[in-house]
């Protein structure tokens, strides 16, 4: 961003004018102000994550020796590896590293791509570049504002991070290589999210597009820190996640691997201004594919309608759910060795499972969290309802012989099937990821899947409580909804060590779900759990009926 | 035959701010009726209560023979409406939405007459509704209400994002419609439009019908323009009747009360009339004396929520 401004050749009668950047700094404040409220919460994840990991190391892993035998286990289950990476040696750096190290700097790419694509394509695609771009505004300046935010909001993360580490007690050093090692991976993706927004004229595809670029550098460090030798190592190299590790913070920095990021930022950010220059306004490299002149047999009905809108992001979830569930699954086994070499991480176990078995209270954890995500995406896709009336898409359906209650029930309907579809994913995933690990597939699968299913009477209340609020308070109703969703999250995640009494717990339905598999199973409180979703699902539907559609 | 829609007293507040007044309208079976409007009048809202997506707060509202509250489902398969501000999916083509809509409508979707729209508005069906602009979602939604069998068509500003080919077409088409005996309702505020297409007019003001009949009535209840070139000059100022009278030289320009024609021509016959036009007001002006003349008085202290 030192391009000097372009002047006009001598002796033209010109008026004074600016460059391809101007405006940039205008531009630059407008997207900040727009963030101020998302921004902090990226950071704040990612800066807690690792300061909190490198807390609970500290304090849970108190002696060299206890460090030395989580590392031998560590470094010998494969599951682990594939989704933390290497050890670099035993020290709390180095495990805070190997912990929160690849993850922190997936976080940090994630936050660059989508602050990138949001100032950048989505404000083209919404159509308000076209108002600033008849300002006094460059050509270049939408795109370098956006690179602008993304690396003032990654230096913020480098400098944060390198300051809050050393009182935990780790080493200065140690730490600006942790921090520097996320945030230049978030300035990697900053650069991937550039280009694929000069890709697309779509900015969800344009997301998508940098988060399988993502996604693909996180298998590519996956299999290659899996890997032994003699397999594909190389593959760690490849992509800007693996250098996170390559790094070695705490181990021994190899401060050079720092260059390449920064090299993939300044020839992405390159390239990104070069297509930027050569493209029209709003278009794409890639055009819109034609669909359908007409529509298909199936497309009848508000439901069909309902499921043809929400079944690329379902899949989406499906496809996170099944990866995210077989990987979590298959680190069962690694837990029973790990858990053995700290005994306040036993009783933190046995505490948030309720059950003796650590295995049983691991996966029984493992599906409350996909119960709790199932909820999650449950609510998302009933505030569609809410999303197409605000859009003005709910008055042509409601113009037609469509009662209110049958679109109501459409968007519905495919929450509920769309929630228990992600358990029923969640449960066999997580059951073959253990099964095969320890063999005897077939019988873990079957027994996850119940336990997974167990969790969606609960998770019916959750989305229940979201359609009655699109119902009844549409104007609160996106609030209310993961409102419910956060205070599922809060109570029966970090309710125990909140120390929250009972009678608060009691408040969130899953509490009252089965803790499977090991625990028993109330047929009363599924019942009920079930009568109160059904009831509140049809509260909400009453209401749609009887008020004003905006 | 009857009425298609009877609005009496029509009352509809949006918290303090009232949106609609004690409005009436009324639309025969078969006829083609304009319902004029300055943005904000409280047009669309009138529209969104026949269509059942908003409940009154006072008076009486029947749809061919209905209420469209309480029937609402089995009314819109009667009917077919374009919004005035047409969102679309965008993940869909303009091909799948026009089946979609015929489909959620409850038409059989008569193919022929879908694809002879299609062409007629030029619009590529195969397109991506994210790709279309504004006029060619306006089209998708125009060509989804005429291919369809509904005995009573509700546009809502159709045309404000066509080009006036298109604008033209559509005109064609409501001529069409007319002659096939279909009952159509056109708010607008393009004057033009309702002078080409509709055999009555409602005018709208403040939420509040301020005046309704053909346009020959209309003209009826007000004034004349005349224009004349006189062997002198000619003093008409002191008449009652008489507006805006301007005379430079011996060409003269006023507005005249139609009880007062009579009087004014004989003047001017005395004076000697060298050349003579009268002609009927425009839309144009109908609309401007009935929004100049009565906006001064009251307090425009309305809001309509955003659709």
């Amino acid at each position: 961003m030192t391009t000097a401004p372009v002047r006009p050749a001598a002796g033209t009668a010109v008026p004074r004018r600016g460059g391809p950047l101007t405006g940039v700094g205008a531009l630059t404040k407008l997207a900040l102000r727009r963030d101020s409220f998302m921004l902090p919460i990226w950071l704040y994840v990612v800066i807690i994550g690792v300061a909190s990991n490198a807390f609970a190391f500290a304090k849970l892993y108190k002696s060299a020796s206890q460090r030395a035998s989580l590392v031998a286990s560590g470094d010998s289950n494969a599951a682990l590896i594939f989704l933390y990476g290497r050890l670099n040696g035993n020290s709390v750096g180095a495990l805070t590293a190997w912990r929160y190290g690849v993850w922190g700097a997936l976080i940090a790419a994630l936050m660059s791509i989508f602050l990138v694509v949001r100032h950048s394509r989505g404000d083209e695609e919404a159509g308000r570049l076209e108002l600033i771009g008849s300002a006094r505004v460059g050509r270049q300046a939408p795109l370098a504002s956006a690179i602008a935010v993304a690396v003032l909001a990654n230096v913020v993360l480098i400098v944060v991070l390198s300051l809050v580490l050393p009182p935990i007690g780790l080493p200065a050093v140690g730490s600006a290589a942790l921090a520097l090692a996320i945030g230049t991976c978030g300035l990697a993706f900053t650069a991937v999210a550039a280009v694929t927004a000069q890709l697309t004229a779509g900015a969800r595809a344009a997301r998508g597009l940098a988060i399988g670029v993502l996604g693909a550098a996180f298998l590519a460090r996956a299999v290659g820190d899996a890997a032994g030798a003699g397999g594909p190592t190389w593959l760690t190299w490849v992509l800007p996640l693996g250098w996170t590790e390559m790094l070695r913070p705490f181990a021994g920095e190899r401060w050079w691997v720092l260059a390449l990021p920064l090299a993939l930022f300044a020839a992405g950010s390159w390239l990104a201004f070069g297509l930027a220059a050569r493209r029209d306004h709003g278009a794409g490299l890639f055009p819109d594919r034609p669909g359908r002149p007409a529509a298909s047999a199936a497309l009848r009905g508000p439901l069909a309608l309902a499921v043809r809108l929400q079944w690329p992001s379902l899949a989406g979830w499906a496809a996170g759910f099944a990866i995210t569930f077989a990987v979590s699954g298959a680190a069962g086994k690694g837990i029973v060795q790990l858990v053995g070499t700290s005994g306040a991480l036993q009783k933190e176990f046995t505490r948030l499972g309720g059950q003796s078995a650590i295995v049983n209270a691991y996966l029984s954890s493992l599906m409350l969290l996909a119960g709790i995500v199932a909820a999650a995406y449950g609510v998302s896709a009933v505030l569609r309802l809410h999303a197409e009336e605000a859009a003005g898409r709910a008055d042509p359906v409601l113009a037609g012989s469509v009662g209110r209650v049958r679109w109501g029930l459409s968007h519905l309907i495919v929450a509920v099937a769309g929630a228990a579809v992600l358990l029923v994913v969640a449960g066999l995933a997580a059951g073959l990821g253990y099964g095969l690990s320890v063999g005897g597939a077939g019988g873990e699968t079957a027994r996850m899947l119940g336990a997974g299913l167990a969790q969606l009477p609960a998770a019916l209340v959750i989305i229940g409580i979201a359609a009655l609020a699109v119902g009844a308070v549409p104007d609160a109703c996106v609030a209310l909804g993961w409102i419910a969703v956060g205070l599922a999250v809060l109570l029966n995640i970090f309710g125990q060590a909140l120390q929250l009494s009972h009678w608060v717990l009691d408040i969130s339905p899953f509490t009252h779900a089965p803790r499977l598999p090991g625990g028993a199973v109330g047929a009363e409180s599924l019942v009920w759990l079930c009568v109160i979703g059904i009831g509140l699902c049809a509260l909400g539907l009453a209401a749609l009926r009887r008020r004003d559609i905006s | 035959m009857g009425n298609a829609i009877e609005v009496i007293g029509l009352v509809k507040r949006f918290g303090k701010a009232t949106a609609l007044d004690g409005l009436d309208l009324t639309v025969r079976t078969g006829e083609v009726h304009a319902f004029l409007g300055p943005n904000g009048a409280g047009k669309t809202t009138t529209i969104r209560i026949l269509l059942g997506l908003l409940r009154k707060d006072a008076g009486e509202v029947t749809l061919l023979g209905g209420d469209p509250w309480r029937d609402a489902t089995a009314l819109h398969g009667r009917l077919a409406y374009v919004p005035g501000d047409v969102t679309l999916w965008p993940s869909l083509t303009g091909g799948e939405i026009i089946d979609l809509l015929a489909r959620l409508r409850g038409d059989t979707g008569e193919l022929k007459r879908r694809n002879e729209l299609i062409e007629r508005f030029g619009l590529d069906p195969a397109k991506k509704a994210n790709a279309y602009s504004k006029g060619n979602r306006q089209k998708v939604a125009l060509i989804a209400a005429l291919a369809s069998d509904a005995e009573l068509l509700v546009f809502d500003e159709p045309t404000s994002g066509l080009d006036p080919l298109m604008e033209a077409a559509f005109r064609d088409c409501v001529n069409d419609e007319r002659r096939g005996g279909r009952t159509v309702l056109l708010s607008s505020h393009i004057l033009a439009e309702a002078e080409a297409l509709a055999d009555r007019v409602t005018i709208i003001r403040a939420g509040r019908a301020v005046e309704t009949g053909t346009l020959a009535e209309m003209r009826h209840l007000t004034r004349t323009t005349v224009d004349a070139e006189l062997d002198g000059p000619a003093a008409l100022g002191d008449l009652p009747g008489v507006h805006d009278a301007v005379l430079e030289g011996t060409r003269l320009r006023c507005e005249v009360d139609n009880a007062a024609l009579n009087e004014v021509l004989r003047r001017l016959t005395a004076t000697g009339v060298r050349t003579l036009t009268c002609r009927p007001p425009t839309l144009e002006e109908l609309f401007l004396r009935h929004y100049a003349d009565q906006g001064h008085d009251e307090e425009r202290v309305r809001v309509t929520p955003a659709p």
